[in-house]
């Protein structure tokens, strides 16, 4: 056997080598639960973590499209880049974690959460990496088995337990679906390579249509889709909220780029492509107006954020309508933009609920007499979300939207236009609580501690800066592929 | 020989049941077996596609058996998450989980 082979997948066995390093650091250096004070602290995996990509971002652009293991393992350029995205995300999520994990009955337990979150991680870079539907099955269960956990993560308190049963049970119906659809390909085809499927695929057989729609809908479920989004709200409610941040980004941004990249290899035959088209369109609709409707009327910011974090996946699978490389540049710009702003809304939502405790929408009342600075701060991720022009939501939107009209879907973008407004609306009601509504007894000001500080930093950061650098956009543009 | 339709009736059968079960279920651990009904007309597909179909490679057996195993993972955090909910309410009814509704 050639051993070299393992070279090509470096990324991985390199984040593999974190996560050993930081299962002994918990076997050492844990907290003692007597005195309550450990040396393992958050600096140790962000460092490691950060390390990481570093040495996996840098030398991205020299290396050329191969695979490894006979095809199970493909690697292209893009896939580094989106990697490097979701480590960003990653440490975002960690750092905006401390003042959580410190709590007394979670300091314990502070191992567990780095080592679950960089496993389901390890999940997420073989799925995107996978040339075969075996490792692609493989990485999606290894990226959601470890998040049940995560979200159960509160044992003691009762929303997190119901959340988790109801993330584990729709997972496994929906791998269920996904699985069946798989064997049926299966039958098509004879084989499990995304390759040789998309050469053989046939796009008038029941069988190959069947599938193909069986695994949209297995895929639909993890990236919360409308017609597969019910256990969203309830899940992000009643998750930790550090957590909720995670799988509303992390987890949501690599299921829909694998969506795309396993529709563009194994479906990119052209009656295929018509039919994911047609399939895609009535999703997005679904997605982005319904998910708005219920967004209105939502009392909880978690909840609000999870239908708000429905409809922005029906702007990105925007970017997967017709598989056009324009479509895979603009999906993954809009993923980095929509990271920095969900991840900023997160961190201070996080942070307020760390110091006081509140997390509906009605306790932000008069947060700007309070905390001036966590409300400015808030409002710049939230029209960044919503997409005003000097934020960088505005120009990832409109890149969503280009490839989209450019692939020939007015009706969409025009629908999803529309829809950006009523979006508007219920954004700007949080901005109007935290500016404008009266409270006589709002949020009392406090200090955010560092590691909250530099994540709003990185989060506010991007929001400003990916904007106005038309340069991101270049770049990722540099690595973008279509159908052939 | 067993003809390659009746096999795929069975598990096509087994898939639905699978499903009427979980909508229909008010114990998360029957809903549990109705998922694992799921899995396995899943894992019969696979295998009498590679035995009837195309007999000269694995890759169905092969897919067959790491779902197994991954689902067995699955149930057994499903079932911890359950035991959980249990040691709080007594009862691991569907109808307890609506503390959050809307």
């Amino acid at each position: 056997m050639d051993y070299s082979q393992f070279l090509i997948m470096h990324e991985e066995l390199s984040l593999l080598a974190v996560i050993a390093i930081l299962f002994v650091a918990d076997l050492i250096m844990c907290p003692d639960k007597k005195s309550g004070r450990g040396t393992f602290n958050t600096c140790l995996p962000v460092v490691l973590l950060a390390a990481h990509t570093l040495l996996n971002l840098l030398p991205c652009c020299e290396a050329a499209e191969t695979s490894a293991f006979g095809g199970m393992y493909q690697y292209t350029p893009m896939m580094t880049l989106m990697k490097s995205i979701l480590n960003v995300g990653t440490i975002i999520v960690f750092l905006m974690a401390h003042k959580w994990l410190s709590r007394e009955e979670n300091l314990v337990k502070q191992g567990e959460f780095y080592l679950l979150t960089l496993f389901t991680l390890f999940g997420m870079y073989l799925m995107i990496s996978s040339g075969h539907f075996l490792m692609f099955f493989i990485g999606l269960e290894l990226a959601s088995v470890p998040m049940t956990a995560l979200v159960a993560f509160d044992k003691c308190r009762f929303e997190s337990a119901e959340a988790g049963a109801k993330f584990i049970l729709l997972a496994l119906f929906s791998s269920a679906l996904l699985l069946y659809g798989v064997s049926l390909i299966y039958g098509a085809t004879g084989t499990l390579y995304f390759s040789e499927i998309g050469v053989l695929l046939s796009g008038n057989s029941v069988l190959s249509i069947f599938g193909l729609v069986l695994f949209i809908s297995g895929m639909g479920f993890k990236i919360s889709l409308v017609p597969f989004h019910l256990w969203t709200a309830d899940t992000y409610e009643g998750a930790p909220t550090v957590v909720t941040g995670y799988l509303s980004v992390i987890s949501k941004g690599s299921a829909a780029f694998v969506l795309m990249t396993v529709l563009m290899k194994a479906f990119g035959t052209c009656a295929l492509v018509e039919a994911w088209n047609v399939g895609l369109f009535w999703i997005i609709i679904a997605s982005i107006t319904i998910a708005n409707l219920f967004a209105i009327r939502q009392k909880n910011l978690k909840r609000f954020m999870a239908f708000s974090a429905i409809s922005q996946a029906g702007y990105l699978i925007l970017g997967v309508m017709d598989g056009t490389a324009q479509g895979m540049t603009s999906l993954v710009f809009y993923l980095l933009v929509y990271m920095a702003a969900n991840l900023g809304a997160f961190v201070v939502m996080t942070t307020i609920e760390q110091n006081s405790g509140k997390i509906g929408i009605d306790d932000y009342d008069g947060l700007y007499q309070t905390n001036p600075k966590l409300a400015f701060l808030m409002t710049l991720c939230l029209f960044s979300l919503a997409g005003i022009p000097p934020f960088a939501g505005f120009f990832s939107k409109f890149f969503v939207f280009m490839a989209a009209f450019k692939a020939g879907f007015h009706l969409l973008v025009f629908i999803a236009l529309v829809n950006t407004v009523i979006s508007l609306y219920y954004y700007l009601l949080i901005v109007k609580a935290m500016y404008i509504k009266p409270n006589d007894n709002p949020i009392a000001t406090f200090q955010s501690d560092g590691y909250t500080r530099v994540a709003l930093f990185l989060s506010i950061l991007g929001v400003i800066v990916l904007g106005i650098g038309g340069v991101f956009y270049n770049y990722i543009d540099l690595f973008s592929y279509g159908i052939n | 020989m067993i003809h390659l339709d009746y096999i795929l009736i069975i598990s096509a059968v087994m898939m639905f049941a699978g499903i009427f079960g979980f909508l229909t279920r008010r114990s998360t651990l029957a809903i549990l077996l109705s998922i694992e009904l799921m899995l396995n007309a899943t894992d019969i597909n696979f295998a009498v596609f590679n035995r009837m179909l195309y007999p000269e490679g694995y890759e169905g057996y092969f897919f067959a058996l790491f779902s197994i195993a991954i689902s067995a993972a699955e149930s057994a955090i499903a079932i911890a998450i359950m035991i959980n909910i249990y040691r709080m309410l007594k009862n691991i009814s569907v109808d307890e989980l609506q503390k959050m509704k809307w």
